[in-house]
């Protein structure tokens, strides 16, 4: 069925929710221009004199010209001690035509050191690159952990070369490009790797440098000696190439991508229709105020190849919107929060849609905007416990690619009936509009008083009315911080944001990349409690 | 009646002489050299005869070889078209002498009128007006200045102009080496030279009955090197009374040696409106077309009809209208017309009506079609385009706008400048006389239609049509938007080496559409690989764009531009000094047999090597001298080490 969109783009409500989201988006790109800014400046200039590129160029000259790069978890470290982008570039892009997962050190931010978020956002990408079957391209150039934070850096960082032999073991290839320091611990990510290629003059790759070795074994040795491109395509042979320049390394990386022999094992796409409404209005559908509900099929309309959608049981249940579509071609089954509240209708649509797109094969598309599940004497009576239990258990154990999207609120058990972050998504974005939490900050504040006001009464005290009010300022304030998309990105709980009119180009990507690696549904779920 | 016709020639005119063939029901047989076997005449014929060989000598002006051809195809007829054999007069006694019909003059004419001098004498006699001919032996300053010529030539060759006295003498002798090689006939004669004169020809056609048809003048002035490139009839320069004095002169001509099927009389125009003999052409010209689409005749279904030995009507038909004819040629006009060769790629002529015949609009006779090589052993003209209109300015203006709109990539050619000369002030005024190319100036007729701007424009054209062909063809994620970033920390860029250096095109598509630095302003109304629509100003520009080896060729209406694509990356090879010389394998030096500044040949073995139990010879690849020796015997070297580099002899 074809969509018929009721937006009225020239209103004054869409007039208002566009300006607000418009905001929003710009914050975004300041945001953003952080992560571009790298180490700023004066560290960026220097690293030119060098005759280097900078991380973003580097991975410019390796993608075929003119496809599309996602960035991933571009505000890792937002709201820490680090700098927002975690001094490394993740993302997913095309060489050779074949898409990849890139991980770039950004040498620019303090030489390129691991912080712990460094480490958390190469873990994401590593996951992604496992579960979608991606080669990865590691562009190497780090002096090593952040030695202040290493107590959260040295321990679980050993997983970084465990993903690497993992990732070739289950065989998806890995690529590292040196361009600079790869020592100490770094020296195993080319070590690691199935292809190397070390840029001469350049390249570092050690276990120990000069000093340290002088003082372990009383050895001069110089730094060309020890670990230069020269020496490793030469003698040692941890080098399988060695090149002439920066540039030239980035030709052989493309040139071993051309070699890999890759195969996408999820079927191919069918013909891609655009959607029959301009994707510029998905920029005034979400209310500033979240409790105004809104219709997700408005931004199906604007994301759904020629705005099709077959729903499914659109009479029932109907504060979820459940159906079928494609978008850029792959097949799809959407679900969609309508009006806020999850109750156990909703719950059991859910559940038998999702078992369906198991049945099928189909990938799954969650956009959230949920308060949770229904709460009160009815809805407990009627079993909703029981009711959500059978959304999360079909979310559990699909098998097939889930993407979430969240577009509005993400609350309570509705985030992980709708596959939050601990539900495995294999991709999940954020819009600027979105919040999640366990609940909403001022539901969150009033559960506080309450609580509070009950173990007053119970000790026979007087409640402090004064006290309640500022401790519920406080939390709300608190609650509306943390619920909010940079905070939540820049922790990893999400894989970016991304501007809503970009959502259809963001799906259409991720789900290309869902089909490197077979699609299908999942042989069994949990039991089921009727 | 002839049932087939062997054409010895190639190109456009064996094409022409072909149709004329096919609308007469005659069966069609080409020759073709080796170089020629693909070619379109070749290729149209109902069979075509392999000349063995690459050269003119050895596959078109062998006699033998074309008369064998014409035996084994079952020829029934030769026509020689123009150039090759076309005038010579033993090739064409052959011909008869086989018992084959010759679509040409009789040899005794080709003869009679092959030696200048001796067509001079024939012709004063005949009452034609001829320039005074002047013995090399006894010309003064008082003659001057005066032109040498070699009685048996043609093409301008064996010609030189004398202004100063003092040059005669190594002019004659030059002219006598050149004639001597060329034509194998050392005799040059002198005669006054004209200056601002035109070149003014009139088509006869007589057939074996006693009628002479005149088919009035056409004017060629417009040459290069003594070759025609513009010519048109009528002429701007000859009113009724002058045409009817230079047929007149042109029938007794031709009467004078008994004259039977087309050819040409030529003659020099003075600017006083005096005419004088230059020679007879015993062929059909390159340049028929334009009298054919003002008489309405095709020439070559007349000569095959006059040598099967029709009779022409009493008078000819009225001729109406103007027509001119441009030759294509490849060559740069700007680089002293140095010939192009290498592959055509595209070779479209828009809005053209008829092909090798009559037309009362837009006529091509072509040689070529796209994806032609072009090669170096003949004449680099591609076709002809031809325009009829009821006026000489208004045929012009058809001629400029099709050569404008032309498609010809691969090859450098004279595009530019017939368009230029179609637009010329000067031109559409009539001011054509033989001085004309030089008196405006190649700075002015070569110049490229394209400018500065357009040549920007047009970069950025063929950067957004490749971008949108990678995307086309993209194996994955190519119906994205291009060059999607949700971070955007740079441009796409693509290179180019223009007409005017290297272009950087920077630019991205983003919501708000085309960033481009290079074309501020500008914004891509749609992107296509051989398509791309821009608008500057509300003013929507359409450029067509072809990618082809290597190279992308733009056509708008701002005018043809190509560029070579510059490569991402760069060829870590091409980085080693040229003329390096490097080890094949790790090994030994075990022998040095040259040394440093020594000069070597080409193949000179200049060091041994061992590695793995053989002798590797190190050889140089060209001649020249040796710049850099880094090794001596004994010396242990790696795979890639330069042993040596080796510096070409500048030629």
């Amino acid at each position: 069925m074809r969509l018929k969109s009721t937006l009225d783009a020239s209103g004054p409500q869409y007039r208002e929710r566009r300006a607000a989201m418009l905001a929003k988006i710009a914050e975004l790109d300041a945001e953003h221009g952080k992560a571009l800014a790298g180490g700023g400046e004066k560290y960026v200039a220097r690293h030119r004199e060098r005759g280097k590129m900078l991380v973003r160029e580097r991975i410019e000259m390796l993608l075929d010209p003119d496809s599309p790069f996602l960035e991933l978890s571009p505000l890792a470290a937002w709201g820490s001690d680090f700098p927002v982008g975690a001094s490394v570039v993740t993302g997913i892009g095309v060489v050779e035509g074949v898409e990849c997962m890139i991980v770039a050190n950004d040498p620019t931010v303090r030489g390129g050191a691991s912080n712990p978020w460094t480490v958390k956002k190469s873990f994401r990408a590593a996951d992604i690159a496992l579960e979608n079957r991606l080669p990865v391209i590691n562009l190497v150039e780090s002096g090593g952990a952040d030695l202040p934070t290493q107590k959260e850096i040295f321990i679980p960082g050993g997983r970084m070369f465990r993903d690497l032999t993992r990732l070739s073991a289950a065989g998806i290839p890995t690529i590292a490009l040196v361009f600079g320091n790869s020592t100490a611990g770094g020296a195993y990510i080319p070590g690691m790797c199935d292809h190397v290629v070390m840029v001469k003059e350049r390249a570092k790759v050690f276990l120990g440098g000069p000093p340290l070795v002088k003082m372990a074994t009383g050895e001069e040795a110089d730094d060309e000696e020890l670990g230069g491109a020269e020496m490793h395509a030469r003698t040692s042979g941890l080098a399988d190439h060695m090149a002439v320049d920066e540039a030239d390394a980035l030709r052989l990386g493309r040139q071993i991508v051309r070699g890999l022999n890759h195969r996408r094992l999820g079927p191919e796409p069918g013909p891609v229709a655009e959607p029959l409404y301009d994707a510029e209005e998905l920029a005034g559908i979400v209310p500033e105020d979240l409790k105004i509900p809104f219709d997700p099929r408005e931004v199906i309309a604007r994301v759904a190849d020629g705005s099709e959608f077959d729903e499914f049981k659109p009479l029932y249940g109907t504060s979820l919107v459940t159906g079928w579509t494609r978008v850029h071609g792959y097949p799809i089954g959407v679900l969609a929060n309508a009006q806020g509240v999850l109750f156990g209708e909703e719950a059991k649509k859910a559940a038998q849609f999702i078992q369906l797109a198991n049945r099928a094969g189909t990938p799954l598309l969650f956009l959230h905007n949920t308060t949770g599940y229904m709460v009160g004497k009815e809805y407990e009576q009627s079993g909703i416990i029981k009711a959500g239990a059978l959304m999360i258990n079909a979310v559990a154990n699909s098998g097939v690619p889930h993407i979430s999207i969240v577009m509005g609120a993400s609350y309570g058990a509705g985030n992980y009936g709708m596959c939050g972050r601990a539900y495995d998504p294999r991709f999940l974005f954020t819009w600027p509009s979105a919040k999640s939490a366990v609940m909403g900050p001022q539901q969150l504040a009033g559960v506080l008083s309450i609580v509070g006001r009950q173990a007053a009464q119970a000790r026979g005290q007087v409640y402090d009315e004064d006290g309640d009010r500022a401790m519920r300022e406080l939390v709300e304030a608190q609650i509306e911080s943390e619920s909010l998309p940079f905070f939540l990105s820049g922790r990893l709980y999400d894989d970016g944001v991304i501007d809503p009119r970009d959502t259809r180009t963001v799906l259409g990507l991720c789900l290309s990349v869902v089909h490197n690696a077979p699609v299908r549904g999942a042989d069994g779920f949990g039991v089921f409690r009727m | 009646m002839i049932k087939s016709v062997l054409v010895a020639n190639r190109g456009e005119i064996a094409r022409r002489v072909f149709r004329a063939c096919r609308d007469l029901g005659i069966g069609t047989v080409a020759v073709c050299s080796d170089p020629d076997a693909a070619a379109p005449h070749a290729r149209e014929a109902d069979v075509a005869v392999r000349l063995p060989g690459a050269s003119p000598a050895e596959t078109y002006l062998d006699a033998g070889l074309v008369l064998d051809a014409a035996k084994r195809s079952g020829a029934a007829a030769v026509h020689p078209g123009y150039g090759f054999l076309s005038e010579n007069a033993e090739f064409a006694r052959a011909v008869i002498g086989a018992g084959l019909t010759w679509i040409g003059p009789p040899p005794e004419a080709i003869a009679a009128m092959g030696s200048k001098i001796e067509a001079k004498k024939l012709m004063a006699a005949a009452g034609v007006p001829v320039l005074p001919e002047l013995d090399p032996g006894r010309a003064g300053a008082d003659d001057l200045p005066l032109l040498v010529k070699a009685s048996a030539g043609g093409g301008g060759r064996g010609m030189r102009i004398v202004r100063d006295i003092g040059e005669l003498d190594g002019a004659v002798a030059a002219a006598r080496r050149e004639a001597g090689s060329a034509f194998g006939d050392p005799t040059v004669f002198c005669e006054p030279l004209l200056e601002d004169a035109r070149h003014i020809e009139v088509q006869i056609l007589a057939d074996a009955h006693g009628t002479v048809w005149a088919l009035g003048e056409r004017e060629c002035s417009i040459q290069r090197r003594h070759q025609k490139i513009v010519e048109e009839a009528p002429s701007p320069a000859v009113g009724p009374e002058l045409r009817a004095a230079l047929c007149d002169a042109a029938v007794n001509a031709a009467r004078a040696i008994g004259y039977t099927g087309a050819g040409t009389v030529e003659f020099m125009l003075a600017p006083g409106g005096r005419f004088h003999f230059l020679e007879v052409n015993t062929r059909l010209q390159v340049e028929h077309p334009v009298t054919e689409c003002v008489y309405g005749v095709d020439l070559v279904r007349l000569q095959i009809e006059i040598a099967e030995g029709a009779r022409l009507p009493d008078a000819p038909p009225a001729p109406r209208g103007h027509a001119i004819e441009v030759r294509l040629y490849a060559e740069d006009p700007a680089r002293d017309w140095r010939p192009a060769s290498g592959t055509l790629h595209t070779f479209e002529i828009p809005g053209v009506d008829d092909e090798f015949t009559v037309s009362a609009g837009l006529r091509l006779d072509s040689g070529v079609e796209s994806g032609a090589e072009v090669g170096v052993h003949y004449d680099p003209m591609l076709a002809k385009v031809i325009a009829w209109a009821p006026t000489r300015r208004a045929a012009a203006r058809r001629l400029a706008a099709s050569l404008r709109g032309a498609r010809i990539h691969g090859l450098t050619t004279n595009r530019d400048l017939l368009v230029r000369i179609m637009e010329d002030d000067a031109f559409l005024d009539g001011a054509t006389d033989t001085g004309y190319l030089d008196r405006i100036g190649l700075a002015v007729l070569a110049a490229p239609l394209a400018g500065e701007a357009a040549v920007r424009v047009s970069a950025l054209a063929a950067a957004l049509a490749g971008a949108a062909a990678d995307r086309a063809s993209a194996p994955v994620l190519g119906g994205l938007p291009s060059g999607w970033r949700n971070l955007r920390s740079q441009p796409q860029r693509r290179s180019f080496d223009g007409p005017s250096g290297t272009i950087e095109v920077a630019y991205h598509l983003g919501r708000d559409g085309l960033h481009c630095d290079l074309c501020p302003g500008t914004r891509l109304v749609e992107a296509a690989p051989e398509r791309v629509v821009l608008d500057h100003d509300g003013l929507r520009e359409t450029f067509t764009v072809k990618a082809a080896g290597g190279a992308v060729h733009v056509d708008s209406r701002l005018g043809p531009v190509s560029f070579a694509v510059v490569p991402r990356f760069a060829d870590p090879q091409a980085r080693i000094a040229p003329g390096s010389l490097l080890a094949p394998m790790p090994g030994t030096v075990v022998r040095v047999e040259t040394e440093a500044g020594a000069t070597v040949t080409e193949g000179q073995t200049l060091l041994v090597l061992e590695a793995m139990k053989m002798e590797h010879r190190i050889a140089a690849p060209a001649a020249g001298t040796v710049a850099e020796l880094n090794v001596g015997a004994g010396r242990q070297v790696e795979a890639g080490a330069v042993l040596a580099v080796i510096e070409g002899t500048p030629e």
